[in-house]
């Protein structure tokens, strides 16, 4: 099943053509990772998905990026909505400067208006639960979100996302600012949370598309080289740029 | 050769002697202020009305009409100002008209206050038909303060991360939402320093309320918003100049009353702010 399905996606920032000719299918309860080298446009893919670019000045876009069967690109779709089905974790965790509990509670607070205390509370434990940090927190759910560590940032950052309830997490360089313990448990954390959502991420790291992925996508100057099961990318490439990459002799 | 130990002794002499400078007369004026007038104030110089052709008695009338003003002009350019600068960062488009607009604003903080004054005169006194009241002197003096008001509020607006709002819309919040949960709450400390500023140069100012509010002598206190109040900066001018044989006593007091209420007036925002600064760790 599809969770999101690209055609002819093509994508310019002014005179910039950063996206040529997409065409891809990413699976429900999958992750997909998109590599490629600096520059390439596997970020800016991502944004497309929840249409963060379009607080790019002069960003245009052709094409079709279906998702749940409506076309998401065309001007009346309501990007909230959108924004509430596909969420997003960015490469430098980013807490509120609030509690952990209110971090946690953001989104739903303002989606769902006055809530109970009790239902809020179960928000938080279900959403820290998911992504292991309820045993670690449980007794710091007032202090800062600012005093954690990295990891638990972003693991927090994920919760935050949670907590709103969403079909697909895109997650642009997620372990970027770790260490390799913290990345491994990240990346732990996203096989668990496969089963409930779809997942796309952006990794300059190999090794970590290879580890932690089902399909994979190569990007090239914009263009979508190839797009496959992750372990036919890595083990028997089709295309020669895609194995130089691969293979380190690219990039 | 150049002895670098002596050309750093040299340069943190002038540095030193800079700040010097500017310290000691700001303290000194404290200092003489506080020498001169606090003996004239006490309970009768605060609560009662002036006597004796302003010789005597105290100066109630000009704490209440300067409180009135100054909250007047806050309440109407608070609001207003950072209305005004979540406008010009979060939606205006960066195009000439927006920069034109922008730099407008800071030229507006440096324009002299007589002219405010005159400008009140016109639009508030006579075309509005207001007549000299604290409403006209507290638009003047509100409009005054708005460039200040909206040129730091933008600053602080600005300085919330970028990173927070997009965070915030990635979440599914719209806008708006994002502006009055994320923006506007990391702002606020930013915002009430403006707020800060502007009070202090409400409070001073003569020339904008001289046409358009401020009473030579009225010993009895105002009814409504369309009468005329006595204000402390401008009874300090007219005791001080106008009116012959006023102890010095009193005229020192006035001026430790006036300071005294823009530090109090202060007080309050900085409470306000440390208690927000508290919370912004970023």
């Amino acid at each position: 099943m599809s969770e999101i399905v690209t055609k002819n996606l093509n994508l310019w920032y002014g005179p910039f053509h950063a996206l040529k000719d997409v065409n891809a299918s990413f699976e429900k309860h999958r992750i997909t990772a998109i590599i490629g080298p600096s520059g390439c446009g596997k970020s800016t893919l991502l944004r497309v998905f929840n249409r963060m670019n379009d607080f790019v000045d002069g960003v245009r876009m052709t094409g079709e990026v279906v998702i749940d069967g409506a076309n998401i690109l065309t001007g009346r779709m309501d990007l909230v909505a959108l924004r509430k089905k596909v969420g997003m974790v960015f490469q430098r965790p980013n807490p509120f400067p609030l509690s952990v509990y209110e971090n946690i509670v953001f989104g739903e607070r303002i989606h769902s208006g006055a809530m109970s205390r009790s239902a809020l509370d179960a928000v938080v434990e279900q959403s820290l639960k998911s992504v292991l940090l309820w045993d670690e927190l449980k007794d710091k759910l007032n202090s800062s979100a600012l005093s954690l560590s990295l990891e638990q940032k972003q693991r927090l950052c994920v919760a935050r996302l949670i907590a709103v309830k969403p079909e697909v997490l895109l997650m642009d360089e997620p372990c970027s600012t770790l260490d390799p313990q913290a990345t491994a448990r990240i990346e732990e954390l996203m096989r668990e949370l496969k089963s409930d959502y779809s997942i796309i991420i952006v990794t300059h790291n190999m090794q970590q598309a290879a580890r932690v992925s089902d399909d994979t996508g190569f990007m090239l100057l914009g263009e979508l080289i190839e797009f496959g099961k992750t372990t036919e990318i890595f083990t028997a490439p089709k295309d020669r740029r895609t194995e130089e990459y691969i293979t380190g002799r690219y990039g | 050769m150049r002895n670098p130990y002596r050309t750093q002794a040299v340069a943190f002499f002038f540095l030193l002697l800079a700040t010097l400078l500017i310290v000691v007369p700001v303290g000194l004026v404290v200092v003489i202020i506080v020498q001169k007038g606090l003996p004239a104030v006490n309970w009768t110089f605060l609560s009662d009305i002036p006597r004796q052709g302003m010789r005597a008695g105290g100066i109630f009338p000009a704490i209440i009409g300067t409180f009135y003003l100054v909250s007047g002009a806050i309440l109407f350019a608070l609001p207003i100002g950072l209305l005004a600068a979540v406008y010009l960062t979060e939606y205006a488009k960066d195009n000439l008209l927006t920069r034109i607009i922008k730099l407008a604003i800071v030229n507006l903080a440096g324009v002299p206050s007589v002219v405010y004054g005159l400008f009140g005169l016109a639009l508030f006194v006579v075309f509005f038909k207001f007549g000299a009241s604290i409403l006209s002197g507290s638009l003047t003096l509100g409009i005054m303060i708005l460039p200040i008001i909206i040129t730091t509020s933008r600053e602080a607006l600005e300085s919330v991360p970028a990173s927070f709002r997009e965070v915030s819309l990635s979440l599914g919040v719209s806008k708006w939402q994002t502006i009055r949960h994320i923006v506007l709450p990391n702002a606020i400390p930013g915002i009430l320093t403006g707020t800060i500023l502007g009070l202090g140069r409400a409070a001073g100012e003569t020339a904008p309320i001289l046409f358009t509010v401020a009473a030579f002598y009225l010993p009895q206190l105002p009814g409504s918003v369309f009468d005329q109040v006595m204000a402390l900066p401008y009874h300090l001018y007219v005791i001080s100049t106008q009116v012959p044989n006023v102890d010095e006593k009193i005229r020192y007091g006035t001026a430790f009353v006036l300071l005294a209420l823009v530090l109090f007036m202060n007080l309050i925002a900085i409470v306000i702010r440390s208690k927000f600064r508290k919370k912004k760790k970023w």
